[in-house]
């Protein structure tokens, strides 16, 4: 398969807050992986099992206690960190704070041209066809967005412009941060199916975190469950999801409910 | 002696705000429960789950306000109380905590923090009951109710950060049900919960269902998986109105309304045939309640929608044994 798009090795983050009295908090703990091109690999477990704390490092947002993260095989600390974010994009949980609510939709893509594409001189109607040609690969159309502010639209609709953005980019790898946790039910699937669709028509690698099992298990090629900070078990999404190795997994696959299974209480 | 244990007849709710206007949170709803059984209320968040159980109780605090209606909780001796139409004395003093018991969303919101559980609990008896009691006294007689949901005497002594996530979860319900409530109703209890502590919950709500703790329980979920462990029967709600209810089987195999057939299908619970399939969501996005659409609620995002669907609200009528709110149905049209 070669390089690894994304490599993590022995990743360890401890929160310390104090200065005399120092208290340490495990965000991570020994964590390794790698991300191959092309593929969807999840990171999954229970709230506080480090999850976030893994996708936050990956995204150069706070600075590993130990270990390192490579990016095509270079330390992702030694890219300018403008030049990582045109490779690593991220989106997160929460749509509505991801976004300048004084901002129209207009601006999100105008301001992704003059920061982070700013050498690629392209002519308005050029980058017109740009935006308009992201929106319908996430479904929505111009005359739906064009003209509003971000906060007029649903949640689902956000995190679409957002995937949407993160196309015109084009970045080798997204970091998803339970993108669906803030949607209502009968549209989360539509978000997860926006992820396939990157990793099958534009073969983007996505770092996929999530605490539903069920969703996980739909969107992988590879997951991993976290727990305590700890890796516990890693494999294709079948095997780890539905004949797991390690007692900690087959609780938690146990304990999530079945729409089609009832529980022998 | 009836059958039912709640009847619910065409209440109404809406919240008035200086800002958004009028919400027609809660519009129209009837439905009845039947003793010992356990109705699980399905629907995306702001649907109106929270404010219906609210409304159930009799006590709505501004914005909200009751709009209509009746709530009649029928007692084990079969009085009916009609609670909207009893003063709050009456209602403090008759219905809060016997007929009917109110478990919030967080059980960390339901305890008081700066008390110890027996005093919490004595102040909640007192307010229902009117009798003050010592915390030596309250040690004596609720002692017993503590320890059969699996609680030792000794947790009336702590502060609630004292106790682990599990048994404040088990000291709220031991509070909530010990004047035995004829009907509990729980809001989206497991929200906040990793799965293998949703699993617990559920676990000890059947056993006390079982053992007789509890008679009747409403639980409010977004999550019909979990709501299919628990439930007889689950009614869906949609902007503001409940569109179908039927047995837990039926809801899941054989719904009716188009709403709900969305809904099961945009599921993804962990099952094999899930990453064979191809699966969708249902188009369009929930009506904004201020100003609820026209006719049908759902027909805007509905495939099946036909010309009255945009005029005439549909009736809530009944289809062999089941109810359902949808012009595809029934023979009035």
């Amino acid at each position: 398969m070669g390089q690894p798009l994304l490599e993590v090795k022995d990743l360890t983050k401890y929160y310390t807050s104090g200065y005399i009295f120092t208290k340490k908090v495990l965000g991570c703990e020994k964590v390794s992986f790698n991300v191959n091109e092309g593929e969807i690999f999840t990171l999954v477990g229970e709230s506080g099992s480090g999850k976030t704390t893994v996708a936050k490092l990956v995204m150069r947002l706070i600075k590993p206690t130990s270990g390192s993260i490579y990016l095509d095989g270079k330390d992702i600390y030694l890219y300018d960190q403008k030049e990582y974010y045109t490779k690593v994009q991220a989106i997160f949980q929460d749509p509505f704070s991801s976004f300048n609510p004084r901002y129209s939709v207009e601006r999100v893509f105008d301001d992704v041209f003059k920061f982070l594409l700013k050498g690629s001189n392209l002519s308005k109607e050029e980058r017109q066809n740009l935006i308009v040609s992201a929106l319908e690969k996430v479904r929505l159309s111009p005359e739906q967005v064009f003209g509003r502010f971000t906060y007029e639209l649903s949640g689902g609709q956000m995190q679409r412009i957002l995937i949407a953005r993160a196309l015109l980019i084009k970045p080798r790898l997204i970091v998803a941060d339970e993108i669906t946790s803030m949607i209502d039910a009968s549209t989360r699937v539509d978000v997860l199916n926006e992820l396939l669709h990157l990793k099958e028509r534009e073969k983007m690698a996505v770092l996929f975190i999530t605490h539903d099992i069920g969703q996980a298990y739909y969107v992988s090629d590879r997951v991993a469950v976290m727990w305590k900070g700890k890796i516990v078990e890693e494999g294709p999404a079948e095997k780890v999801l539905f004949d797991p190795e390690t007692e900690y997994t087959r609780s938690l696959v146990k304990s999530v409910p079945k729409l089609h299974e009832k529980w022998e209480i | 002696m009836s059958e039912y244990s709640l009847i619910v007849q065409d209440l109404k709710g809406r919240y008035y705000s200086a800002v958004f206007g009028v919400v027609y949170a809660v519009d129209g709803v009837s439905f009845s429960v039947k003793k010992r059984e356990i109705l699980g209320l399905a629907g995306e968040s702001g649907c109106g789950k929270s404010t219906l159980l609210r409304l159930l109780t009799g006590v709505a605090e501004p914005p909200l306000r009751y709009e209509g209606g009746n709530v009649i909780i029928i007692g084990n001796d079969g009085r009916e109380y009609n609670i909207w139409q009893m003063s709050g004395e009456e209602l403090r003093r008759e219905v809060l905590g016997k007929l009917i018991s109110y478990i919030p969303q967080s059980v960390f919101d339901a305890l008081d923090p700066t008390q110890r559980i027996r005093d919490f609990m004595a102040m909640t008896l007192e307010e229902r009951t009117g009798v003050k009691y010592s915390g030596e006294e309250i040690r004596k007689i609720v002692g017993e109710h503590f320890e059969r949901l699996g609680l030792s005497i000794d947790v009336l002594d702590r502060y609630p950060h004292e106790l682990s996530g599990g048994m404040r979860q088990r000291a709220v319900i031991a509070i909530s049900t010990y004047l035995k409530p004829i009907v509990l109703l729980l809001d989206e209890p497991t929200s906040a919960l990793d799965v293998s502590s949703q699993k617990r919950l559920i676990e000890l709500l059947i056993s006390f269902h079982k053992d007789r703790i509890i008679d009747t329980i409403i639980f409010a979920s977004h999550d019909i998986t979990l709501l299919r462990q628990l439930c007889q029967r689950i009614a869906i709600m949609y902007a503001g109105k409940i569109v179908e209810i039927a047995n837990t089987e039926d809801i899941i195999y054989d719904p009716l309304h188009p709403y709900t057939r969305g809904l099961i299908e945009s599921l993804l619970p962990l099952e094999e045939t899930i990453k064979k399939k191809k699966i969708f969501g249902i188009p369009g996005a929930p009506p904004i309640l201020t100003a609820p659409p026209a006719g049908c609620r759902f027909h805007s995002r509905c495939g099946q929608k036909m010309d009255i669907c945009k005029i005439k609200e549909p009736p809530f009528i009944e289809q062999d044994g089941r109810f359902v709110s949808c012009w595809l149905y029934g023979e009035e049209r």
